[in-house]
């Protein structure tokens, strides 16, 4: 069933080298190397939008500003939550270590929980916002708020879909190679869209309010 | 109701120009034939076993570069078209709004659809054969890649009869670009084209960087790499930092004509010049992205056909990265006449400067490697020379134009249109054809007939002095840019005309090389030894063209230039290397994911274009629910079986 | 760093003799034929970095085609052959030494010039004494130039008229997509932008006609963005200005906004007066929102520099 196992045996026939070659038994090793490298390019894209949000932060072109518009107590519960939950999705990772599938399934469907209601806290707090005739076009500051944070609760979205096929994948096949390297990418992201979050936590609505 | 229809048609469709009803027609007869000839000879299922749903690399190279060559005949055509405009003061052959257009999918089509696959075509063929890989890490991955270039392109060229181009200039500077002076589909065309294949690239970068760092054969240290792996590592490592700030920035231009958001508008608070900064930070290093692997070719070429080592390998390592390091803080040249103040200025002239510097530098490296070599001029090296001299005089008046307060004096003139054609066509244009040239025969098997080849050759190399020498001084003579007419007295007829003459010289050296391959694959001139050109590194160990699985053994490598190394060996009597015993290669399966997912890119930006909801969101659907079905896909590889790799070898008539 | 008399014209030959070969010598050689203060010195620079250049180039050509024909493969004398030859660490010295040495020095030339030519520089230390400077506002609209005089009251379009040897303050905006003001022979260009009064200082030399251009692609009818720069002297410049106060319409606001209006312009229209701050009010139509962060980070500062450093002056 494994692939490691699978490998073994391919190179069972072949030369003995010791080190960094391909030989198809690190694939997985691959893909992690990947998809640190895919959270580097979204570092950038990140890094964008932000310098983007404080070129355009004060141009708010007569419409409300950040003090105006942002509620802290909803934030400090997103924030309290999103934290919360990539600390679950890291219980999640030690379950799996210890070859615990239910408590990996169980701590899993936690971080959705919490990741699900952060989305939802987000989404009420924007169309709470919309209400107050903050639009994404009333001005160059809110268009770039709505951009930077929706993009972070667009990946957070993202995360939930696939943490859902990635439950079913870990029921229907256990804890093997493949689905352990993908519940390390995941919580990797997962941890990466909180490091991001406390960074729009503190330029956008530290920096707004105060 | 049908006058309804037709309405709506007449605004859905381009019309009203000859051009593009000859357009239409030999698209339309070009699909139809094409359908024709796959029904007629039962070519489906071949054409998706073999060719859509390969992971192959070398299949998917070719089918970059197949594309690239098209593309590069549509952009050239819209230079011809535009030379033609400009051959003789107030021609009237395009009217403005339709040279407005076409200059800007010349640019768009040249770097981002012709310039862009074609590299990505050679990085393909190239990389895992040089490192001695059985595929890149990803090769599912990189299918996707491809099949998001093509879908990119294939909507971007769409613009052509279909809704009408865009006509913003090749970095749809706003607020031009903005909704306010831009309302057609053109400029969102642009968006989802370049978008959609910029994500493939984006990809691709990372692909590259993970097959190189992480699937070399045993012994092959970073710095006994072939240079071409080092410049394709540099340019994967800049399009990774690079291409991120494109999708933000023309995601965000989307956003401002979508949701009548102010990012770049002039109302609202928006700020224009941070797109040209943003975009900047993106253009400037994407030209470097470019010429990076054309500096790898180079250096591959001078030293197999000088038949001698490349002259000092670490200078040459160290200027390829530290050139792909200095492109990300040199972006704001492209502005000097902002209005920066005098200290920006200088910094970001200081920094370009220091940029040509390792450029330079690697010209004495080749110089050097021809020094005491045994040089052949076969059609690789004829464009390698030819590349030199082009290049230096390009690079020159580059550092001409990076002395800012002399740019107040270059900037938008046809000095710069110069420039950056002597380095993208002297620079990118001949390496790639180089690249081309040199790994044609391990593509395909057979070799391109040499005589016409040089024909081809001379042709570009002349048809570009004659065309772009007279526009360094046009520029002097004060002719902007991208104006689509002139007066007679501006004086500038005469070096306008020759101009236009060298522009057709260069379509001439294309068409001669569509009838090289056309001839060569008549003429069929097999490579049987896999090594036409006495190569020194690994790719040449292997037969032409390289089976599926590249190698039948792991390599080992122990030198730089290892396969000259070894050869070197044998012929002072040396035994060749012990072969491992032969064992089942493990390979990736076809997966049909990529182009479905592609399709639907395709449909969601064709939906986002038109303002079509109803299109646009299922289709967005449709991409999810792929990927989400794809990575419920665990069968995803298989076995080689040893007699299969023997019969295949020994077909090839290699003992194994 | 000056180039003058015979030293200009030796490096200026290659470059005029292709140009006389093809035109004839009654046109208008725009960067090659300096009319103005700023334009010269560009002039000069331009000079210095192509003799530069040649320089480098000459040496370099020079091997590359000797040692491709020394060394080709058909040369049966006994030319060496080393093929692994491949590092000398006295050849690397060189081949990095040279470029960092040229760099350096046209580096050091760069920055000294940078400032010097700064475009938003007065040029009243180059006037002779108690010469008053005259300001013109430019204004790029689609596609046509006007021109507004503050000091004399009058307005024109796609012409602009100044004395010769008094520095001429440009203050540039845009009321339409972002264009370059640019005359060739009185000096380089800067962009028109909406929301921003930009400055650029020139002042001509001689009397004459000056081709001036929109050198940045803003539209439709961008090629007719042509406007002609007059360098008269003090007396005609007078008399001109008498003449339009006289005999040329007024551009009253409505006047002004169907001028705006996207389109051609032919004739080269004057206007005895315009509308009070005309110019200032196009660059607050949209120049109050762009009031920017100061910078914060790196990526941030430089983009708020370059769009502020407009807005300041």
């Amino acid at each position: 069933m494994s692939h490691n196992a699978n490998h073994a045996v391919s190179h069972g026939h072949g030369h003995d080298h010791d080190h960094g070659h391909d030989g198809h038994h690190n694939m997985e090793a691959l893909r992690q190397m990947g998809f640190w490298l895919f959270l580097i390019t979204d570092c950038i894209l990140f890094g964008t939008l932000f310098a983007t949000y404080l070129v355009l932060h004060n141009n708010t072109a007569g419409g409300p500003t950040a003090s105006e518009l942002f509620e802290m107590p909803g934030v400090i519960a997103e924030t309290f939550i999103l934290l919360t939950s990539s600390f679950t999705s890291g219980l999640a990772v030690l379950c799996m270590h210890k070859g615990n599938k239910n408590g990996l399934i169980g701590w899993l469907i936690v971080t959705i929980i919490l990741g699900a209601s952060f989305v939802t806290l987000e989404i009420s707090e924007f169309l709470t916002m919309i209400d107050e005739g903050a639009k994404i076009s009333t001005s160059a500051f809110l268009s770039s708020f709505y951009t930077l944070v929706g993009t972070h609760g667009l990946h957070v979205s993202v995360g939930l879909v696939w943490m859902i096929a990635l439950i079913v994948q870990i029921a229907r096949r256990g804890i093997t190679p493949v689905t352990t390297r993908k519940v390390n990418i995941i919580s990797l992201y997962w941890h990466f869209l909180d490091v991001v979050w406390i960074f729009v936590f503190t330029i956008v609505y530290m920096m707004g309010v105060m | 109701m049908w006058e309804d229809i037709k309405d709506w048609a007449s605004g859905f469709f381009v019309t009203g120009d000859p051009l593009i009803y000859g357009a239409d027609v030999a698209i339309v007869l070009a699909t139809v034939s094409i359908l024709f000839v796959l029904t007629y000879f039962k070519k489906w299922g071949w054409l998706w076993r073999e060719w859509i749903t390969t992971v192959d690399h070398k299949k998917i190279g070719i089918m970059y570069i197949i594309a690239s060559l098209l593309m590069l005949f549509r952009g050239g055509m819209d230079a011809l078209l535009m030379r033609t405009q400009l051959v003789m003061p107030d021609m009237e052959f395009l009217k403005p709004e339709h040279y407005n257009e076409i200059f800007t999918t010349h640019g768009v089509i040249m770097i981002l659809f012709m310039a862009m696959p074609l590299m990505f075509g050679l990085f393909n063929i190239a990389v895992p054969l040089q490192i001695g890989a059985r595929d890149v890490a990803f090769p599912v991955l990189n299918s996707l890649s491809f099949w998001l270039f093509f879908m990119g392109a294939m909507l971007f060229n769409l613009s052509f009869v279909i809704g009408g181009s865009p006509n913003a200039g090749w970095l749809a500077y706003p607020p031009l670009s903005e909704k306010m002076f831009n309302p057609g589909v053109g400029q969102d065309f642009y968006i989802w084209g370049i978008q959609i294949s910029g994500i493939g690239s984006l990809m691709t970068g990372i692909n590259f960087v993970v097959t190189i760092l992480k699937m070399r054969a045993p012994g092959m240290k970073l710095m006994k790499m072939p240079m071409f792996t080092w410049s394709v590592l540099a340019s994967s490592l800049t399009i990774m930092l690079a291409f991120p700030i494109l999708t933000v920035t023309l995601a965000l231009l989307f956003i401002d004509r979508f949701l009548g958001a102010h990012f770049f508008t002039l109302d609202g608070g928006g700020n224009p010049m941070m797109y040209i900064n943003l975009i900047w930070m993106w253009g400037h290093p994407e030209v470097y992205i470019v010429i990076l692997p054309a500096f790898g070719i180079f250096s591959d070429i001078v030293s197999t056909f000088a038949k001698k080592k490349l002259f000092g390998y670490k200078s040459m390592v160290f200027a390829l990265m530290s050139i792909s390091i200095v492109s990300f803080v040199t972006w704001a040249h492209h502005f000097f006449t902002m209005g920066s103040g005098a200290s920006v200025n200088a910094f970001f002239a200081v920094s370009t400067m220091i940029i040509a510097i390792p450029t330079g530098v690697k010209v004495f490296n080749w110089l050097f490697t021809m020094y005491k070599g045994r040089i052949s001029f076969k059609t690789p090296m004829l464009w390698t020379m030819g590349f030199i001299p082009c290049f230096v005089v390009g690079g020159l008046t580059g550092v001409m134009l990076s002395v800012a307060p002399a740019d107040f004096q270059f900037h938008n003139s046809y000095f710069l249109i110069a420039h950056f054609h002597q380095v993208l066509i002297g620079g990118v244009a001949f390496g790639y054809f180089a690249g081309l040239y040199y790994w044609w025969p391990k593509m395909f098997g057979f070799k391109l007939d040499e005589k016409l080849g040089k024909w081809a050759f001379w042709l570009w190399n002349i048809g570009f002095y004659v065309c772009f020498m007279p526009q360094y001084v046009l520029g002097l003579m004060g002719m902007t840019r991208r104006y689509s007419t002139y007066g007679w007295d501006t004086g500038w007829f005469g070096l306008n005309l020759v101009s236009t003459i060298g522009g057709f010289i260069m379509g001439a050296g294309f068409l001669v090389q569509v009838w090289q391959i056309l001839y060569s694959i008549k003429k069929m001139d097999k490579d049987t030894t896999g090594d036409p050109w006495d190569g020194r590194t690994l790719e040449w160990s292997i037969q032409s063209p390289a089976p599926m699985y590249n190698f039948a053994t792991d390599p080992v490598v122990k030198d730089v230039d290892d396969w000259w190394e070894e050869k070197q060996r044998i012929a002072a009597g040396g035994k060749p290397a012990p072969k491992p015993a032969l064992a089942p290669i493990h390979m990736p399966k076809n997966s049909a994911m990529p182009i479905i997912k592609s399709t639907f890119w395709f449909l969601a930006g064709f939906g986002f274009v038109f303002d079509w909801m109803w299109l646009a969101l299922p289709a967005m659907a449709g991409v999810a629910i792929t990927m989400l079905c794809y990575s419920f896909r665990y069968d995803t590889d298989y076995y080689v079986p040893v007699e299969e790799i023997r019969k295949t070898e020994a077909a090839a008539g290699r003992a194994v | 760093m000056k180039l003058r008399g015979w030293g200009r014209l030796v490096a200026a030959i290659p470059l005029l003799a292709i140009v006389f070969l093809m035109s004839g010598c009654s046109t208008d050689m725009g960067v090659l034929d300096p009319k103005g203060i700023v334009a010269d010195q560009q002039f000069d620079l331009i000079m210095i970095t192509i003799v530069i250049s040649i320089i480098i180039l000459v040496p370099v050509l020079g091997m590359a085609f000797y040692f491709a024909w020394k060394y080709r493969e058909a040369n049966k004398a006994n030319v060496e052959y080393k093929p692994n030859w491949s590092h000398s660490t006295k050849i690397e010295a060189w081949m990095w030494g040279i470029p960092i040495l040229i760099i350096v020095v046209l580096g050091a030339i760069t920055v000294a010039y940078s400032y010097k030519l700064e475009p938003s520089k007065a040029l009243a230390a180059e006037s002779e004494q108690g010469v008053k400077p005259i300001t013109i506002e430019v204004t790029s609209l689609d596609w046509k130039w006007l021109f507004t005089y503050p000091e004399q009251g009058i307005a024109t379009v796609n012409y602009v008229r100044f004395p010769e040897d008094v520095p001429v303050e440009f203050k540039l905006t845009s009321d339409a997509p972002m264009n370059s003001f640019w005359i060739p022979q009185l000096g380089g260009q800067i962009y028109t932008m909406s929301g921003m009064a930009m400055e650029l200082n020139l002042m001509a030399s001689e009397i004459g006609q000056y081709q001036g251009r929109g050198a940045n692609f803003s539209g439709e009818h961008f090629g007719k963005m042509e406007f002609i720069a007059e360098a008269t002297s003090q007396g005609d410049f007078d008399k001109w200005v008498s003449d339009i106060k006289q005999s040329s319409p007024a551009l009253t606001e409505q006047g002004y906004d169907e001028l705006a209006e996207p389109g051609i312009v032919e004739t080269n229209d004057t206007y005895s007066s315009f509308p009070e701050g005309l110019f200032d009010r196009i660059v607050s139509k949209y120049g109050s929102s762009h009031n920017h962060s100061e910078g914060s980070e790196g990526e941030t500062s430089s983009e708020a520099t370059s769009s502020e450093s407009g807005a300041d002056k």
